[in-house]
């Protein structure tokens, strides 16, 4: 796993790839510049794909060429997949109590009450199909609550 | 003590070191991953929320963002030092990083200050309590880190056991990259 | 603390330093040492666990009248037994002996390796589990008293101090649970990397031992369900004391919320410690039959299985919170599945048995006993896991009966079924196999006399966490109580019979015969290291060429074939 670091040209020693660490950094900030100015123009898809989905890069980025998981074994990768995987898996399962507030017949009084403004919407949209993180929204079809 | 043999096999094909704190990262995952979870469950049911976290700072936000990325890049240049056998080198990289850690703590406790003064307190409703529940977990991380790394940076500048750097930095990366979703989730407001 | 009248014999001289007493009892890295404080530590917590039992058992049979021993039971003293009762035995019982105990003495042992990977890790794992033994004591003796607010500690009960009247109890309590969660978080790390890096030359994967395997998954299991819950534990610690409302529907929280939390690691965890004691069965099953185990990597592969179904059935303990109902079809479906894998794991057992050539010794007894009583908890199981009929079940005494159909054979019968199997490798000597089999046959009689009656009660009506049925009238009647009376003294029966063991195994620990390396002819590892192994286990570190049940192997004179052995 060791082996000498040239900054600019790419060694096949080890399949050891050699990356300018400080190239893949300027990377990153110009991201950040993106993902920062992104949600000023309050567009939703605009924003997620900024804020959020530029998140999802420079992690990406960050664990591939800083952690090495580019030429990490395989199973370090399965590891952090099923984790992962894990962490949808308890969204999948729980957000249909926690997220939602309303339903065919039920409201979550509690939730409906919580204090809100002007531009929201009362009773509170989920209608919110791409999560921050990728998680799927269950599919909640339901009539708005009645009479709230 | 005298290291185990166990300690210097690698079945795996990996060292035992850097199997662990994979490890670790992976069980860090889930934690993180079941808080942010949550709060995601939350955030998007009550989208209210959005006028909350209208009231985070998102220049204070963007610059700890920055800084954070910073130090991942003089952690893996110390890597990059400790794998030539430049521990003196290595252990002034890691300075940086920990120095970046510190920074970042300033900016949060200023952040935190001000908007404790101004009545945004972690009782206020549970955007709030979310926010710095999140944040304070986060920053735990960032002290241990800081505090593991110095140990190693005064290892290392004695040329001693020079293949922690890598694995402290590999911990420090992870943290950075629990920031990186953050800082969107926190401070974002949509 | 017990640990100090642990005897270990391995002052056979090495050339190494001479270890003082401290050292030596309180400060030692070697795995074998920290196993057994592991050990006395979860045993002697385990009896503190029974103690309550009785107390809460008493209150049951004879309802405000005090219990000898104890004193008068009052409705908040009953909470806190049950809830202690509960969190004692799973964290502080099952745990430390299945996993952590089993776990330190035995993988590098029968793996070929001198210690664990990371020594001084594994004597801070100790140290962090024993603080959180500690703070939760301390729960009992502060103003307020122990934390009732069952082990599951739900919200709002567990969050408001005008609810629970505990403010104190219930933070220490929160406190020592996830201590001792970090503490198992760092132990695990440790057992995985040991057991995936540091295995003998030649032991591939298939021949690593299946009590290694199912100790590995477990950890694994925990690792991975554990997350959501500390994130949990730190909002409820914030909802208690700093009065945020993560789950106060008043301020917007959903106590729902936690119930997930606890429960996506609360359903894998219930096979954290049952494969250990799976794994320990295995063991005791292919030496005293003298035959390979049926299949292997059926086994294995189901265990796998297991582990992962864990993650998608969770919700099941939540039929009846108010979840939405199509989640609750889906949960119906995951749980019915996943007795599958458990239940093929149990015919590849039985498998293993037959045309065996079987010894009935004391292990193998607990080891059969295993089999045949947690079947029926499994059986019972789906009557739980249909959420039909659980809309009926649900908190009553059927659940309970289900649960301790499982609970005892993994924490008890898996625990006695590994000691009595491994004591001679552990202290060198024998215990008495006469007074063993005494002890085993009124535990299992007096068990089954306890817990199956209480199915029916749970049938009749009987709900959990009741103190004092006096109150329900419909429960109230002679012949309920009758059942009642009945199961508590059953339950006073197996504790007097207790001490027999606990002679058994400190006496012959000073007292016992001894015992040679490889007192029962078995094929792995730790079996060809001396009985007790001393500083570093294997001198040299052994090789391996073959898995670990190759037993009456034809065209060899002996019936088992030790790993090690080069032919």
């Amino acid at each position: 796993m060791s082996s000498p670091a040239d900054a600019h040209s790419p060694e096949a020693h080890e399949g050891h790839h050699e990356v300018n660490y400080v190239r893949v950094w300027a990377i990153l900030l110009v991201l950040l510049v993106v993902s920062v100015v992104g949600p000023m123009f309050e567009i939703r898809v605009l924003t997620l794909i900024t804020a959020f989905g530029i998140a999802v890069v420079k992690a990406y980025i960050v664990a591939k060429n800083f952690m090495h998981l580019n030429i990490e074994r395989p199973i370090v990768l399965y590891i952090l997949a099923a984790m992962l995987g894990l962490m949808l898996q308890f969204f999948w399962g729980t957000s249909p109590d926690v997220m939602h507030h309303y339903g065919k017949n039920w409201e979550n009084r509690a939730a409906l009450d919580q204090p809100h403004t002007a531009g929201s919407t009362v009773g509170g949209s989920h209608g919110d199909a791409a999560a921050a993180h990728g998680a799927e929204a269950p599919a909640g079809e339901a009539a708005p609550a009645a009479g709230h | 003590m005298v290291r185990p043999i166990a300690t210097t096999r690698s079945a795996a094909g990996l060292p035992t070191g850097r199997l662990a704190v994979w490890w670790v990262i992976a069980s860090e995952i889930v934690i993180f991953g079941g808080l942010l979870g949550s709060y995601v469950m939350h955030r998007l049911g009550h989208p209210e929320w959005a006028d909350y976290a209208a009231h985070t700072n998102t220049w204070a936000g963007a610059f700890n963002t920055f800084v954070l990325l910073t130090s991942s890049l003089s952690a893996v240049l110390a890597h990059q030092a400790a794998e030539k056998g430049d521990g003196p080198k290595a252990a002034r990289y890691l300075g940086f990083t920990i120095l970046g850690g510190g920074v970042f703590l300033v900016v949060k406790s200023f952040e935190w200050t001000y908007e404790i003064t101004h009545g945004f307190t972690i009782t206020a409703n549970n955007f709030w309590a979310f926010y710095y529940t999140a944040a304070g977990i986060h920053g735990v991380h960032v002290i241990a880190g800081m505090i593991i790394m110095a140990f190693i940076a005064m290892d290392a500048r004695k040329n001693k056991e020079l293949q922690r750097v890598e694995l402290v930095g590999l911990y420090w990366h992870f943290v950075d990259i629990v920031w990186i979703f953050l800082f969107p989730l926190l401070y974002i407001a949509k | 603390m017990a640990e100090s009248t642990a005897h270990a014999h391995d002052e056979h001289a090495h050339g190494h330093h001479e270890e003082g007493w401290f050292q030596k009892y309180f400060w030692s890295t070697d795995h074998k040492m920290i196993g057994k404080q592991y050990l006395f530590t979860g045993l002697f917590l385990g009896v503190v666990g029974a103690y309550f039992a009785y107390v809460f058992r008493m209150q049951q049979a004879f309802p405000g009248k005090p219990v000898p021993g104890y004193g008068l039971v009052t409705g908040a003293d009953y909470n806190a037994l049950i809830t202690s009762h509960g969190s004692i035995m799973i964290f502080w019982l099952a745990m430390p002996v299945l996993i952590a105990a089993f776990g330190n003495f035995l993988i590098p042992l029968m793996i070929g390796c001198d210690d664990m990977v990371f020594p001084r890790l594994n004597r801070l794992s100790y140290q962090i589990f024993l603080l959180s033994a500690i703070v939760l004591a301390a729960s009992f003796f502060v103003q307020g008293g122990a934390f009732g607010g069952a082990w599951t500690s739900y919200p709002p009960l567990s969050a408001k101090e005008e609810y629970n009247l505990t403010p104190l109890g219930s933070s220490l309590w929160l406190l020592a649970v996830a201590l001792e969660f970090v503490a198992f978080l760092l132990g695990g790390i440790n057992f995985v990397t040991t057991v995936m890096n540091s295995r003998a030359p030649g032991m591939k994967a298939f021949d690593i031992p299946i009590v290694i395997w199912m100790i590995v998954i477990a950890s694994i299991l925990f690792m991975a369900s554990v997350g959501p819950l500390i994130a949990g534990a730190v909002m409820l610690l914030f909802d208690q004391t700093i009065g945020t409302g993560f789950f106060d529907p008043a301020r917007g929280g959903d106590p729902v919320l936690w119930q997930h939390l606890f429960w996506f690691f609360g359903h894998p965890e219930v096979y954290v410690v049952l494969l250990p004691a799976l794994g320990i069965v295995a063991e005791i099953i292919t030496t005293f039959s003298r035959k390979k185990l049926f299949a292997y990597r059926t086994v294995l592969y189901t265990s796998i299985a297991t582990g992962v179904l864990s993650f998608f059935v969770w919700a099941h303990h939540q039929f009846v919170a108010g979840i939405d109902p199509r989640m609750a079809n889906v949960f119906t479906v995951t749980t019915v599945l996943i007795s599958v894998p458990i239940a093929e794991m149990c015919f590849v057992y039985i498998a293993t048995l037959y045309g065996g050539q079987i010894r009935f010794t004391v292990p193998m007894l607990w080891a059969l006993a295993f089999i045949g009583e947690f079947l029926i908890g499994g059986v019972t199981g789906i009557y739980l896991g249909a959420s039909g009929t659980d809309i009926y079940f649900h908190d009553t005494y059927f659940v309970l009966a289900h649960f301790h159909y499982t609970f005892f054979p993994i924490a008890i019968i898996g625990t006695f079924a590994g000691l009595t199997y491994w004591y001679p490798k552990m202290f060198g000597t024998y215990m008495n196999e006469g007074w063993g089999k005494v002890h085993f046959w009124v535990t299992i009689l007096s068990f089954n006399a306890v817990f199956l009656p209480l199915f029916v009660l749970g049938a009749a009506g009987d709900h959990r966490r009741i103190f004092d049925y006096t109150n329900f009238p419909e429960l109230a009647s002679p012949e309920m109580q009758a059942v009642r009376v009945f199961a508590t003294l059953a339950l006073v029966v197996m504790i007097l019979v207790q001490p027999i063991f606990a002679v058994n195994f400190f006496y012959n620990m000073f007292r016992g015969k001894k015992a040679p390396a490889n007192p029962w002819n078995a094929n792995t590892l730790e079996w060809q290291a001396p009985s007790p192994p001393g500083h570093g286990n294997f001198h040299p570190l052994p090789e391996v060429y073959r898995g670990p049940y190759e037993y009456s192997v034809p065209g060899r004179d002996e019936d088992y074939w030790p790993q090690n052995s080069p032919k």
